[in-house]
């Protein structure tokens, strides 16, 4: 064994460590609800018969899946059109996607609140600024997916050929593009769907109700029921992230870089 | 060059090969909804925040506020221990990250482990917010098991004499979780872009392996290095959830006031709060800006 071998085999153990022990340990914690019995499984029985738990996982599932279906109505067409007829905006989208690195999910939040909390616009009431904020949150991954996706087909024969069919837009978009995109649509999906069914900062400052919060709330008052929620938590992003690994595999699909949280 | 001589609409007897030019395209109406959902839910909401700067509780144009967010001591406190974690991190988890990316590309192990880290480094970069919080209360918090694990080994607790992990140094070890894989999710793609004939052209002239990294590969990994720990940095400064989670009150961070100034406005300013604000998105903008700078200095020797 070379000498750089056995130093690369050293950070490797470490970063694996680094890795491994906090899982393990909040495992090792979410099994001592019970004074005098280990494992129990008391802290897991106790957040799966909260009906609080499904009330607010239910939630943050109905935010993920509007937020889904709201960013790619609008990113797809968007970049869509962008490879199609205007390749000079391009870097004018993409900034615009980039916009969560520059502007945290705090301050965006301070900002809607501060410019929608009265007339002429009073949103605050609507779910419709904690939609907006999570569609801002989702942009970057939707973008460079469906951008990566659209660089792999060949978007001028594609459209040239529906239309001389006799396709309109719609069919173009919704039966042409949207199909081909499927994968790079997909890889977005479960990246925003990983983001949104955790997030804290928008749904608790918002204040509506969503899993983020919920935790949060369970953390402040119990003490090993959160070691379980991570657990599952962490077990949803792994998920999520297999799934992108899986349907992406052998297409070269981008590593997705997340925003601030 | 000859003049393409007029040609009027009409006159002739074979229609013209390519109609005239038109005057106006409405192709940029296609990317109207986006803009507009641009300008609703970002820009207006920024620009807000600018305006509302500079204005006093009675509305009038003042510059007290960024003043004040220089002068407070409370508020200056909260920019330095958001700074300081941000830097730390970004350095130990730029590094961190840079020599795992190495070990599992470069370092000669076996190429399993390679897809594996980068795997581990992809869950690991998503999962943050409320859940990484608990992961390491669990682990090194009050009754963690590394807390634990030290007192049994020991005999010392770590929590006492008057030591808390629930400051800058415990905060940054948790930021570390999704900071370090980050960088090995980017630095490892770099580090396969260098090339083997480089390394070769290298040893060829009688260079050693020091020099070949001192004057060749570092200066052309250079931009990715420090752009992506640019990215590590203003990942952290930005951080709202984790550290509310793990820390509560008891970090000021930046993130942190300007969340309790939403919730019930704690400095009694409203203007204050949108100063702070700003503050951020100027740190952040400077951030993405040499960020940029670096990308495509970077992208020189990947063609």
């Amino acid at each position: 064994m070379r000498k750089s071998n056995i130093w690369a085999w050293i950070i490797l153990i470490v970063g694996i460590l680094y890795f491994f022990v906090p899982l393990v340990a909040t495992l090792d914690f979410s099994l001592r609800a019970e004074k005098d019995v280990y494992p129990s499984f008391e802290a897991f029985r106790t957040v799966f018969s909260d009906p609080e738990f499904y009330k607010n996982f239910s939630s943050s599932l109905g935010w993920s899946v509007l937020t889904i279906i709201c960013s790619t109505l609008l990113i797809v067409p968007t970049t869509y059109w962008v490879h199609y007829r205007l390749p000079n905006w391009r870097p004018a989208v993409e900034f615009v996607t980039l916009m969560p690195f520059v502007v945290p999910a705090v301050v965006l939040t301070f900002g809607l609140i501060r410019l929608y909390c009265c007339d002429p616009l009073p949103l605050i009431s609507s779910p419709i600024l904690l939609v907006a904020g999570y569609m801002v949150l989702s942009f970057p991954y939707m973008f460079r997916a469906v951008d990566t996706g659209l660089r792999a087909i060949d978007v001028r024969t594609l459209t040239e050929a529906a239309q001389s069919l006799g396709a309109g837009w719609g069919t173009v978009l919704f039966r042409v593009i949207f199909p081909n995109l499927r994968v790079a649509i997909l890889s977005g999906v479960f990246l925003t769907f990983a983001i949104v069914i955790g997030e804290f900062t928008f749904a608790s400052l918002l204040n509506w109700p969503a899993f983020g919060p919920y935790m949060e709330y369970l953390g402040a008052t119990r003490a090993y029921e959160p070691a379980a929620l991570a657990l599952i938590s962490f077990l949803l992003t792994w998920g999520s992230t297999m799934l992108i690994q899986y349907i992406g595999r052998g297409r070269g699909v981008e590593t997705q870089v997340a925003g601030t949280r | 060059m000859s003049q393409t001589p007029s040609v009027k609409l009409g006159t002739g007897d074979a229609p013209l090969a390519r109609p005239p030019s038109r005057k106006f395209s409405w192709d940029w109406l296609g990317l109207a909804p986006f803009f507009l959902f641009a300008i609703a839910f970002l820009l207006l909401p920024s620009a807000s925040i600018v305006i509302n700067s500079f204005k006093s509780p009675e509305g009038a144009f003042t510059f007290q506020n960024i003043i004040d967010v220089v002068a407070r001591k409370d508020l200056r406190s909260a920019y330095q221990a958001s700074l300081s974690i941000s830097v730390i991190t970004a350095l130990g988890g730029g590094l961190f990250g840079f020599l795992l990316a190495y070990a599992v590309t470069l370092g000669g192990l076996p190429k399993r482990l390679r897809s594996y880290m980068l795997t581990f480094s992809g869950v690991a970069s998503n999962f943050s917010g409320v859940p990484l919080a608990f992961a390491f209360i669990a682990t090194i918090g009050n009754t963690g098991l590394i807390t634990r694990a030290i007192e049994g080994i020991s005999g010392v607790d770590i929590h006492q004499q008057g030591f808390t992990i629930y400051s800058i140094w415990g905060l940054s070890i948790v930021y570390m979780y999704f900071q370090f894989p980050l960088m090995v999710l980017i630095m490892a793609p770099a580090l396969d872009g260098l090339r083997r004939e480089w390394k070769e052209a290298c040893e060829n002239l009688g260079a050693t392996s020091w020099q070949y990294w001192r004057y060749v590969a570092l200066p052309i990994l250079m931009p990715s290095l420090l752009g992506t720990m640019i990215l590590l940095f203003g990942n952290a400064f930005g951080a709202y959830a984790t550290a509310y989670a793990f820390a509560g009150s008891f970090i000021n961070l930046v993130t942190i006031v300007i969340g309790g100034q939403i919730q019930g406005d704690v400095l009694f300013n409203p203007g204050l709060g949108n100063a702070l604000a700003l503050g951020m998105v100027v740190i952040m903008g400077l951030c993405m800006t040499g960020y940029s700078w670096l990308q495509r200095r970077a992208a020189r020797w990947t063609r």
